[in-house]
């Protein structure tokens, strides 16, 4: 396929996930002048813990990004049509497609087990004499380019041993690259060689074998688990991410306006997150997402392709997520101004007919960054894991998403089958679980490494 | 002290006023009622006589905030916005799409909400406790170190597979207990203890560390070496002045939530089949009834509203210190 003739397609969620990043990295790049911010984040990084769990992180971002880079493939010419236009599919595809293969695309007919090569029900067959019986069917995508069926063991553990190699020699040339990038040698190195390589073994593996195999087998309606499970990838980032940061500058804004101008903003601002947070999150969730589902489906011109549609309530859902949490740093900001506007700097400021504008920039932003940096990394665990229970409840991401929620919601009977079908839930588990993880244990440190009631205790 | 509850009674009206706006134009402008009818009854094939005949029927066929056709205060009370929003101050919550009053409905259905709510809260914060207690014990040993990684690591999981793999493991594989249901009277239990369980488990991560973090802050004080000083045993020192002095920050997160107890929780009674109000919600949320989470946003406000008058009056119990004014 010529790389050219597709056409690419912009979601929203893509444009903002990327130009997040891109000024997420500007910014920490713009704190290395500032010697305070860099030591703490040295102490983040100087532990073992720190740096692997980032790395993971990291490369969950990654996937993401890749994942949204979306485009159009160009349909072939039907017979009898103007040669010059060009006709694109209506299927949307992202590079994180092109590199994972045809792993998307090897639709079964049903359940089947991790790595089998039958399927995992009887289904009524014919055979060369025309009588019909009932065995598991082979499955069509699993296993076919071995020519001995006996042999799949065998073949197992060579696919994998290839896949393991490839991705050892990815990891080995990241590495590289990275040693002749870094010069600090006070961080610990070793470790983040270590993660990268385990990391890039793993992706080599599951691309390997995952294009022969079915990894974690197929679900209902025959679709590749693995697959799902790290497209998912994509809906747990941005939502740990966007949600609280379409927020924060109404956020940033009112907080520090309401401590710092007191009187009238102050009363307005504390009435306004008081209201909000006092109704119930979940249901002023639900709420504003059928209210938007409504409004979408009776507005279908806006949308050019279905993805489209579940994009635009992706954002919403990721908008009305941050209502319902921007009190809480709201209040937090708020109070923080308060104390700060009443020290001597800020007072000495005032008095030397300093603008505003200028304090608040000056010498009030500086000093609350934190409480904005904890915030964000704390709340991101919390989105991942609220998106699978709003999914759950059906006032999540579109169903036509990939997202952990909807693949829990969609197996969740299945453990109650008999026999039990349990990949599906482990896929979900274990990606989701991987992701949260790191995510608390980085968050815990860098709360450690920001709170300057950590600081105190330990210039102690 | 009683002044001051007053006023802060006072100050929740302007509140729920603002919550009832906000639920106003989330139901009434951003998609008018027409939009909400078509959607409700098919979008393509739906005739302009079905659709009023809906609005009529639910009596959205109404002005939004201000009816010219109407004299006198009619032109106030002929409207959306007091029939329906206003009048949830009178407690009177009309009726659901099915044509069952919300009131009967709410009311009944708080006791299995309530059956299982409470028994999970109150044996979950003294679980919560206890485990962080027994941590704080061994603080800065490998104990402690290993505690606080099953902590984060229990926290990381979501709540589904806490429901999920626990139904799984007790109801299918071990067949003790009904898997879902509920029963009224003194059988409850049987449907009960499952959901209970669960829920303390899937708390504990969360619920124990942050306690321990509390008791940390306490433990280094000059009061507890005093203590430990004059011979105090070490689990003494933990329940006679590290508990009770961290019972202050304590407050702020617990006492703040028993008012929401009331509403059940969503995810439990889906998934156990207990007719209590967070299952009402669920199925109101499904089946896309705007009344029912309408009624249901108005009280948990009420609620919420109340937990934090509640958690003023406990400090003023809990520490003497403090002055309401």
């Amino acid at each position: 396929m010529d790389i050219f003739t597709v056409k690419p397609v912009i979601l929203w969620t893509d444009l903002m996930l990327w130009l997040l990043v891109i000024s997420i990295t500007a910014f920490l790049f713009s704190l290395r002048s500032n010697p305070e911010s860099r030591d703490q984040w040295r102490q983040v990084f100087s532990s073992r813990l720190g740096m692997a769990t980032f790395i993971i992180i990291l490369s969950y971002i990654t996937l993401a990004l890749i994942d949204s880079l979306h485009f159009r493939k160009p349909l072939p010419p039907a017979a009898g049509q103007n040669p010059e236009t060009t006709y694109y599919s209506n299927k949307v595809h992202s590079v994180l497609d092109l590199i994972l293969g045809e792993m998307g695309e090897r639709k079964e007919r049903s359940y089947s087990e991790p790595f089998a090569l039958k399927s995992f029900t009887k289904e009524n067959m014919t055979n060369e004499q025309g009588q019909t019986y009932r065995d598991y069917p082979d499955l069509e995508h699993a296993g076919s380019h071995l020519e001995n069926k006996a042999e799949h063991h065998r073949d197992l553990l060579w696919q994998s041993l290839i896949g393991l190699t490839k991705g050892l020699l990815f990891g080995v040339i990241l590495c590289a690259l990275m040693k002749g990038t870094t010069r600090s040698s006070s961080l610990p190195w070793g470790t983040a060689m270590t993660t990268i390589l385990v990391i890039c073994m793993l992706l080599g593996w599951l691309l390997h074998v995952g294009n022969l195999y079915h990894i974690l087998g197929t679900d209902r309606a025959g679709n590749d688990t693995l697959y799902d499970s790290i497209k998912g990838i994509r809906t747990g980032v941005l939502i740990g991410t966007l949600a609280t940061l379409i927020m924060m500058p109404i956020a940033i804004t009112l907080g520090i306006c309401a401590g710092y101008f007191k009187g009238w903003v102050d009363d307005t601002v504390q009435y306004l997150y008081t209201t909000l947070s006092s109704i119930p999150g979940i249901l002023l969730i639900a709420a504003a997402i059928l209210q938007f589902q409504v409004f979408i489906d009776l507005n279908p011109g806006f949308f050019e392709v279905g993805l489209e549609k579940a994009d635009a309530r992706f954002l919403g859902l990721c908008f009305i997520l941050g209502i319902t949490s921007w009190a809480g740093l709201c209040r937090l900001l708020r109070a923080e101004t308060l104390k700060i506007s009443q020290l001597p700097y800020v007072q000495a400021a005032h008095a030397f007919g300093v603008s505003h504008i200028r304090v608040i920039r000056q010498h009030i932003l500086p000093n609350v960054m934190h409480i904005i940096l904890i915030t964000f990394v704390l709340d991101f665990s919390g989105l991942v894991l609220a998106e699978a229970v709003l999914s759950y409840i059906g006032v999540g991401v579109d169903s036509s998403m990939p997202s952990w929620g909807n693949m829990i919601n969609l197996a969740r009977s299945e453990l109650s089958q008999e026999p039990v079908v349990w990949w599906n839930l482990v896929g979900a588990f274990f990606f989701m679980f991987t992701l949260v993880l790191a995510a608390n244990l980085f968050s815990d440190l860098v709360n450690e490494a920001f709170n300057p009631k950590n600081r105190q205790e330990r210039a102690q | 002290m009683f002044a001051y509850i007053i006023r802060r009674l006072l100050y929740a009206i302007p509140i729920l006023v603002g919550v009832n706006l906000i639920t106003f134009v989330l139901f009434f402008v951003v998609n008018s009622p027409e939009d909400v009818a078509r959607a409700h009854l098919g979008e393509k094939y739906v005739t302009p006589q079905a659709i009023e005949n809906w609005v009529h029927e639910k009596g959205y066929n109404h002005p939004l905030m201000y009816n010219a056709d109407a004299d006198g205060l009619n032109r106030i009370t002929d409207t959306i916005f007091y029939q329906k929003s206003l009048k949830l101050f009178t407690l009177d919550f009309g009726q659901a799409d099915d044509g069952r009053d919300i009131a009967t409905d709410v009311l009944t259905r708080m006791g299995p909400s309530l059956a299982l709510a409470i028994p999970t809260f109150v044996i979950g914060i003294w679980i919560n406790i206890c485990v962080a207690l027994i941590v704080v014990m061994f603080r800065a040993t490998h104990l402690d170190k290993a505690a606080v990684a099953l902590f984060v690591s229990l926290m990381s999981i979501s709540g589904l597979f806490y429901i999920i793999g626990g139904q799984y493991m007790v109801a299918t594989l071990w067949r003790l207990v009904p898997i879902s249901g509920f029963e009224p009277g003194a059988m409850a239990w049987k449907f009960l203890i499952l959901p209970v369980v669960i829920g303390v488990i899937s708390g504990i991560g969360l619920g124990a560390r942050w306690y321990r973090t509390l008791f940390l802050e306490t433990v280094d004080q000059d009061f507890v070496r005093t203590a430990r000083a004059k011979g105090v045993s070490e689990l003494g020192v933990l329940f006679h002045h590290v508990l009770p002095n961290a019972l202050l920050p304590i407050l702020t997160g617990v006492v703040v939530v028993i008012p929401s107890l009331f509403m059940g929780s969503l995810l439990m009674e889906a998934f156990f089949g207990i007719p209590g109000l967070g299952s009402y919600m669920l199925d109101a949320i499904r089946a896309q009834d705007f009344a029912i989470v309408r009624t249901m946003v108005f009280v948990g406000s009420v609620l919420y509203i109340l937990g934090l008058i509640l958690t003023d009056i406990s400090y003023t119990m809990a520490d003497p210190r403090v002055r309401l004014n």
